[in-house]
């Protein structure tokens, strides 16, 4: 077993276990976006970061780091809830989230960590960006301007379901998440409509086509339940 | 022509078969070949080396270097740098404009002209300037600038 602090709390962690799961076996709440238990932690979205006292205070990722022994790690303290509600500041300036206009508002990991961290107002201008959604898909929909870029669907898409029909395409502010070559998501050939990556989403860029907002409650769940399934291999 | 970029393509590609870490000199192959990597080219290229489209298309897209749509048979550069924009560049990619239709990033309709800006030449002495494939031109005017492109355009046809 390893021994750390975190918060000032004794943790014990299993060789391997990142500080995420640490905090969270002892109650400890570190606020997360783009990390759904069963997927790889790819420490995209930065709202989890947690500072290192005996590191200079450096400020890792909770959920890609694993835990060492004697770290001493703050991992709620006003400048990190100021740091995360920056983090979610640009977030929101970046695209259009009109919680008003959204499927998912009620039920929404953006909002609901805006709520959480006290983000009352954005401090950036807002982008506006005029983006497309792509209502191809039968069941289905895509609303690129209420995507966070958390990368949930991608790798939902190609480590849960196997089809690797989503990837990025395009980098920095432009990137978006685009089926196989940039096709319709309903001409594409590799997904299977298995509506995975719908449950994996945060936020209203993906939904379930006939779902009024009351009904659209995301159910991340799904991907774990369904890798404990599993054979380990 | 797309079964025969597919063709093509998956010939290029073949030394890469089955070698998913090898996806972007595959596509430099086929770039250097084509000029650009087309859609038929991509899809190719993911079936040969055996990496998701979705992938093939994530690289394609992030890097600059790679182009998804042809080029023209020849390469024109404006200057953007600081002595060229004092100089009058705007005046420059606005005379472009003009004769070619098209501006930075892009490629003529008749096909002989692709027209990027680049930061600096290295002759501001000459500003403002530009370069169409290995030659530089400066001093230039809105008016010999559209001079010079009808010339090569002539001689093009």
């Amino acid at each position: 077993m390893i021994n750390l602090r975190i918060d000032d709390t004794p943790v014990q962690a299993e060789p391997g276990q990142t500080i995420l799961v640490a905090a969270r076996g002892v109650g400890i709440r570190i606020p997360t976006l783009c990390q759904v238990d069963a997927l790889s932690p790819v420490g995209a979205c930065r709202l989890c970061l947690v500072e290192i006292r005996n590191w200079n205070g450096r400020l890792v990722p909770a959920c890609a780091t694993p835990a060492q022994e004697g770290l001493d790690v703050v991992a709620n303290s006003d400048k990190l809830t100021t740091l995360r509600r920056t983090i979610l500041e640009l977030l929101f300036s970046e695209r259009n989230h009109i919680c008003a206009f959204c499927v998912s508002s009620g039920h929404c990991e953006l909002q609901d960590l805006a709520t959480e961290l006290g983000m009352d107002h954005v401090t950036f201008p807002y982008r506006f960006p005029s983006l497309p959604v792509d209502a191809t898909h039968p069941k289905f929909g895509l609303d690129h301007n209420r995507c966070v870029l958390c990368g949930r669907c991608v790798r939902a898409c190609s480590e849960v379901e196997g089809a690797y029909t989503w990837g990025f395409s395009g980098r920095g502010v432009a990137t978006l998440v685009e089926a196989d070559l940039g096709d319709p998501w309903g001409a594409s050939k590799t997904c299977t409509a298995c509506g995975k990556c719908v449950q994996a989403c945060p936020v209203g860029a993906l939904f379930e086509k006939g779902k009024a907002t009351a009904e659209q409650v995301k159910r991340p769940e799904i991907l774990a339940e369904v890798t404990e399934r599993r054979p380990r291999v | 022509m797309t079964t025969s970029t597919e063709t093509r393509a998956a010939e290029l590609t073949k030394p890469y078969t089955g070698r998913p870490a090898e996806l972007i000199q595959a596509l430099h192959r086929v770039q250097t070949e084509l000029g650009y990597i087309p859609e038929a080219a991509q899809a190719a290229v993911a079936e040969t080396v055996g990496v998701p489209l979705s992938q093939v298309r994530g690289v394609v897209t992030f890097y600059h270097f790679f182009r998804t749509t042809p080029v023209g048979r020849h390469t024109l550069r404006l200057c953007l740098g600081t002595a060229c924009h004092v100089r009058g560049a705007d005046l420059v990619l606005k005379a472009i404009r003009e004769e070619l239709g098209v501006g930075l990033g892009g490629t003529s309709a008749d096909g002989v002209f692709t027209v990027e800006g680049v930061r600096c030449l290295g002759a501001c002495g000459l500003a403002p300037v530009m370069m169409i494939d290995e030659e530089v031109y400066g001093k230039l005017d809105p008016k010999k600038t559209k001079r010079i492109l009808r010339g090569i355009r002539e001689n093009a046809k």
